[in-house]
Order: C-alpha cells, then sequence, then structure tokens
C-alpha cells in the first residue's frame, strides 16, 4: 500500500488535519513566546505563506504547498470557492444601518483604489524602464490584483515576460496586505466596519483583504469582502479599456 | 435543521456568483463582478424573511455558522496554496510595485474612512 497516495485520495480530510495542526502549533506560538502579542490567526497565515513558498521551491508548481501530493487537498479548501463561501456565511452578523452608512466612502475608496493602484504600477514600471503603453498598462493591471494583470496583458498583447511580472506583483501585494494589517490596524483606525468597508474598497485583493481581516478582527471581514468583491471584476472593465486609453492619449 | 441553514447559504452563494458572472460576462470582462456582495446581499435578506416566517427552527444556523468559524482555516489554507515563490523570484519590481500600493493604501484607509453618509 501506497501511504502518500491514501492521503491524496483522502485530499480534503487530510488537509482538515494538517490545518488543525498548523492552528494549534501557530496559537501555542502566539500564547507562550509571544503573549497573545501577535493573534494566533495571524501566526497561522504566516505560517501557510512559508509553507507556500517552501512547496514552490520543491516542485517548482503554482500552487505552493498543495503542489507536494500529501498537501493536495489544499487546492480545494484553499481555492476560490471553499474561501467564498465561507465569506458568504459571515454575512450573518452584518448590519445594514451600518453598510449604508458607508455606503459612500465605499464607493469611493473603489474608484481611488482602482486609479491609484493603475497609476502607481505605471510610475514603478516606468522607473523601471518600461516606455510602450502595453506593458505598462499590464504591470498598473497587476498593481490592482493577481488577476487584472495577466487579462489586461493578453487583452492588450503584452508580452509573457510583463504579464508574469504583473501576476508576481499582485501576488506581492496580496502577501503584504495579509502580513501587515493586523500589525498596522491600530495605527490606521482598522477598527470599525466603516473602515473595513473602506480598506476592501482601496485595497482590493480578495485574499489578501479576507486574510488580513481575518488575523485583525474576524467581524470585520463580511464588509471588507463586499467591496473587495467588485474591485477584481470592475479592474478587469476598466484597465483594457479606460484606463489604457487614458495612459495612451497622455504618452 | 442543520441541512436546511446550510441549504440556504449554498442557494445564495450559487444564485450570488452566478449573477456575478453574467454581469461580468453582460458588460464583457472574464471576470466575476460583484458575485460574493450579492450572494451575502441574498443571505440576509432571505434569512430574514425566514425568521419572519417562522422557519428558522433548532439548528438551523449551526449549518451557516460552522461554515463562518472555518473561515480561519481556509484562510490558512489559501495562504499556504499562493504562488508565494513567484512573488519573490521575479526581480525587484514586483517587490517594489506591491508594497509601495499597499503603504499608500493604507495611508489612505483613516482619510477616506473620515466620510460618512449623514442623514440631516
Amino acid at each position: 500500500m501506497n501511504i502518500i497516495s491514501f492521503f491524496e485520495k483522502n485530499g480534503m480530510i487530510t488537509s482538515f488535519l494538517i490545518i488543525a495542526i498548523i492552528m494549534l502549533i501557530a496559537e501555542q506560538i502566539s500564547t507562550r513566546l509571544l503573549r497573545k502579542k501577535i493573534p494566533g490567526s495571524a501566526i497561522a497565515i504566516l505560517l501557510g505563506l512559508l509553507l507556500a513558498y517552501y512547496g514552490g521551491m520543491i516542485t517548482g508548481g503554482e500552487k505552493g504547498i498543495a503542489d507536494i501530493p500529501l498537501f493536495s487537498g489544499f487546492k480545494l479548501v484553499g481555492g476560490s470557492m471553499f474561501r467564498d463561501f465561507c465569506i458568504v456565511s459571515t454575512a450573518l452578523g452584518v448590519s445594514f444601518p451600518v453598510m449604508i452608512q458607508a455606503g459612500k466612502a465605499g464607493i469611493i475608496s473603489l474608484i481611488l483604489g482602482l486609479g491609484v493602484s493603475f497609476i502607481v504600477g505605471i510610475c514603478v514600471g516606468l522607473a523601471f524602464g518600461y516606455h510602450d503603453a502595453e506593458s505598462l498598462a499590464t504591470i498598473g493591471a497587476g498593481t490592482l490584483t493577481f488577476i487584472v494583470g495577466p487579462v489586461t496583458g493578453s487583452a492588450l498583447g503584452a508580452s509573457s515576460d510583463v504579464i508574469a511580472l504583473s501576476v508576481a506583483t499582485g501576488v506581492v501585494k496580496a502577501i503584504v496586505v495579509t502580513v501587515f494589517t493586523p500589525l498596522i490596524a491600530s495605527k490606521i483606525k482598522l477598527d470599525n466596519p466603516h473602515a473595513a468597508m473602506v480598506f476592501g474598497g482601496l485595497m482590493g485583493t480578495t485574499s489578501g483583504v479576507a486574510a488580513g481581516l481575518a488575523a485583525t478582527d474576524q467581524k470585520l471581514v463580511p464588509y471588507g469582502a463586499l467591496t473587495a468583491t467588485f474591485y477584481t471584476g470592475l479592474g478587469c472593465l476598466l484597465c483594457p479599456s479606460v484606463f489604457y486609453l487614458a495612459l495612451k492619449a497622455l504618452m | 435543521m442543520l441541512i436546511y441553514g446550510l441549504g440556504l447559504l449554498a442557494f445564495s452563494y450559487l444564485a450570488g456568483q452566478l449573477f456575478g458572472d453574467f454581469l461580468g460576462e453582460m458588460i464583457g470582462v472574464q471576470a466575476n463582478v460583484g458575485g460574493v456582495g450579492f450572494a451575502m446581499l441574498l443571505l440576509v435578506l432571505l434569512h430574514n424573511y425566514f425568521q419572519k416566517k417562522q422557519w428558522v427552527k433548532a439548528q438551523f444556523d449551526e449549518g451557516i455558522g460552522f461554515w463562518s468559524n472555518m473561515y480561519i482555516p481556509v484562510i490558512v489554507a489559501m495562504s499556504a496554496s499562493q504562488n508565494a515563490l513567484l512573488a519573490f523570484n521575479k526581480g525587484v519590481l514586483p517587490i517594489v510595485a506591491g508594497t509601495l500600493i499597499v503603504i499608500i493604501g493604507f495611508a489612505l484607509v483613516p482619510v477616506i474612512s473620515s466620510i460618512k453618509t449623514t442623514h440631516s
């Protein structure tokens, strides 16, 4: 009997067990070593990222630790279906009055988040010596999320090298948001539903926002997700069209 | 019954995502537009309606609550299956752009948060 293929066959259940062990280790590190200064969930997410890096190094694949057969269940449990399903389930705790009150700020943050990300991406692209509108727009789009980058790049016919750069930029953004949100939350007053909606609109990367808020305060998750869920779709709409044409007109 | 709660959650999820995909196709993008948001809205509205009709009986909410408690473990699994290697082996540009935008975003949160819709 092949023990690895046994775990692979029971991938989803195996991943439940492994995640439980990761959570347990993270909780112990948080209480015993750090005296609860950093929440256990934040450490667990960080451990997850380290595993992802390790998995990528071993296999050279794109799915982090999930490319190792023993951990193959992570593809399902850590995929967008489970993630979105859990986000939707948190909605029962939301308050409509608060959502409506934050509506205007949420929409402004969404528009600003899309625009500013694109401009920052272009500025960095220029600084690194890219001068054609297609490459710059693709890098700008990657600064939105790692989905908008390749969608825009292939629509505009950017080179695969630039598309890879844009994906990497989006992944870096998601990781930086994940790691630093719980550390900086109190300094930027990210402690209420209103601010969480603004945060979701400004950052937009669902993975980053979801993980960052989870590690900060789980109650804020649905509010952040509510605005972030529009970000990637709107980005895919605006980047290859309005934003690209505006950039081209300026050059 | 627990499964009815789970069923309601599944229905809201599917309907919302379907609408998000449909909306994306309608405006011509290869992405889901607001699917999770519509699903959340639908879940809250339907749950309120069910409560009024007194259909929400024992354990109904646990079928939904279980999944909101599974949220962090799922996020841990998600971060473990990110393409973290790519983020650090594509040179300096992704690190600079990806970090810079997050710093700017953090700085903007308190500024935009001060905008409130007032009813006066």
